[in-house]
């Protein structure tokens, strides 16, 4: 009876030890599989994370990469209330605000509601500034952007059309 | 009338000249003058203990909105390391400046035994009208308490950021506009600003 329990309780250890070196060889071969990603680290391994980067902070307005880009924030908006109380973005942007800020106002479709009525105040949809406008960081691009812009597309079209 | 005049003096002096029943008047002018020192030192103190910030959070009403909002935004931690505390912003440091807010602070005392603001929803609904109370002190003393670390005079515009240094060097400079006129909500959050101007 004792030498079965022995056994038993061996069996049960090499058991996990077997589970708990499976899982460090699965482990590892996830690092070395190539899969898109930006994760740099096993996933149970908590890896460094990367220097944070400043702000661009340069007030000068970026030209949009296509028509209906929401265009980004060339400042920092830290510490700006954004919530049911104040919208700190409209204390510059807003249509009344512009002579004394000198900002651009926000688009007239940010008055309109989805039936493309006018309201007085800014459409609820377009409340929370930052779900389509973003400060932009002074990084290196972590992936590289192949983004063709429109009128490149265009430019390339008519030369085609030009060569027969 | 003289006569009558002269008739006062003579009495006062021999008042004075007359020594107490117990102790002579010197020693109670010396000892009123040595009472006066301790109290004016006590009173001195108690000014300095009541303008740090530890006693200002010792009420939870303080430390638990507007200490809080405090900790996130530059005046808490900055790449400086220089902290503004309550009473930096709060607590005039010019003396006779100093008591006339401590007077105005009882009614704050007064909040407290009656629980003016003693949660955080009745903190909100009187936020406005707390706010209000020092927007209304830093627009009149022109923001003196800003000015007291923030001083115009250094400020090298070539160094802000463009939206600033035009601001500045304009609205700011001109002095048609005060800190407080356009830096509302630097310390804390804002309450509903509806027909603030500005906002
Ligand atoms: C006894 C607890 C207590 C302490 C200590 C305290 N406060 Fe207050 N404070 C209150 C209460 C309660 C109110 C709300 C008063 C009211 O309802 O009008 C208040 C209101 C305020 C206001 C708004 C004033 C206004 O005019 O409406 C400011 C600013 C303030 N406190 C700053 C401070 C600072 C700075 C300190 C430290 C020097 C401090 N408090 C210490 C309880 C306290
Ligand atoms: C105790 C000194 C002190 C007082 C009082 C003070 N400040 Fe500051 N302030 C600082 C420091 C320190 C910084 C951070 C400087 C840095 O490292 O960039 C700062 C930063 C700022 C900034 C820059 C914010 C940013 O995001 O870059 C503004 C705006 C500002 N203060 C406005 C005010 C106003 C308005 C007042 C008055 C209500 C005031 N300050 C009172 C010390 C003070
Ligand atoms: C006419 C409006 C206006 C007035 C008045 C004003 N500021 Fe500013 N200030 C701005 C704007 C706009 C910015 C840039 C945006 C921001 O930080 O929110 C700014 C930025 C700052 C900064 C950060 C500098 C930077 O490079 O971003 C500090 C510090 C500052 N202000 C302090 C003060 C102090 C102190 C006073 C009073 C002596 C004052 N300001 C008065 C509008 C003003
Ligand atoms: C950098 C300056 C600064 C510092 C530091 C500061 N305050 Fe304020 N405080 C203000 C300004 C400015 C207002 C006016 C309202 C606003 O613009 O947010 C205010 C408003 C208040 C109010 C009224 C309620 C409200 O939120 O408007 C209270 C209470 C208060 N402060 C307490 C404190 C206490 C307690 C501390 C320390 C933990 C403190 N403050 C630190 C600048 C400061």
């Amino acid at each position: 009876m004792k030498t079965v329990k022995l056994v038993s309780i061996a069996a049960l250890m090499s058991c996990s030890f077997a589970i708990f070196t499976g899982s460090a060889v699965a482990a590892d071969a996830v690092s070395d599989v190539k899969i898109a990603t930006l994760r740099e680290a096993p996933l149970n391994v908590e890896p460094t994370p990367p220097a944070m980067q400043k702000v661009s902070n340069t007030d000068v307005k970026q030209s949009r990469n296509y028509p209906m880009q929401p265009p980004v924030i060339p400042h920092k908006i830290d510490g700006y209330q954004v919530d049911l109380k104040v919208n700190k973005c409209m204390a510059c942007h807003d249509r009344k605000q512009t002579t004394d800020s000198q900002a651009p106002m926000v688009s007239v479709t940010h008055y309109m509601d989805r039936e493309n009525n006018f309201l007085a105040t800014l459409s609820p949809r377009r409340y929370f500034c930052t779900q389509c406008h973003v400060p932009q960081l002074e990084a290196k691009l972590l992936v590289e952007n192949d983004f063709v812009d429109m009128d490149h597309l265009i430019e390339a079209d008519s030369n085609k059309k030009a060569k027969h | 009338m003289i006569a009558k005049l002269l008739s006062i003096l003579k009495k006062g002096w021999t008042v004075l000249r007359k020594p107490s029943v117990h102790y002579s008047l010197g020693f109670l002018t010396l000892g009123g003058f040595v009472a006066g020192v301790i109290f004016w030192g006590g009173f001195n103190t108690a000014l300095e203990v009541t303008n740090q910030e530890a006693f200002c959070i010792g009420c939870h009403e303080m430390e638990n909105n507007v200490y809080e909002e405090l900790k996130t935004t530059i005046h808490f931690t900055n790449r400086s390391g220089v902290r503004a505390t309550c009473p930096d912003c709060h607590v005039p440091h010019n003396w006779t400046d100093k008591i006339a807010r401590k007077m105005q602070a009882s009614k704050e005392v007064w909040g407290k035994i009656f629980g003016t603001i003693n949660t955080r929803d009745k903190f909100e609904a009187k936020r406005r009208e707390l706010a209000e109370h020092e927007w209304a002190r830093l627009k009149a003393n022109d923001s003196l308490e800003c000015r007291n670390c923030h001083n115009f005079d250094y400020m090298d515009f070539t160094r802000q950021s463009s939206r600033a240094a035009k601001m500045h060097s304009t609205s700011l400079a001109s002095g048609e506009k005060t800190c407080i006129d356009c830096h509302k909500g630097i310390a804390h959050h804002l309450p509903d600003m509806k027909g603030v101007s500005g906002f």
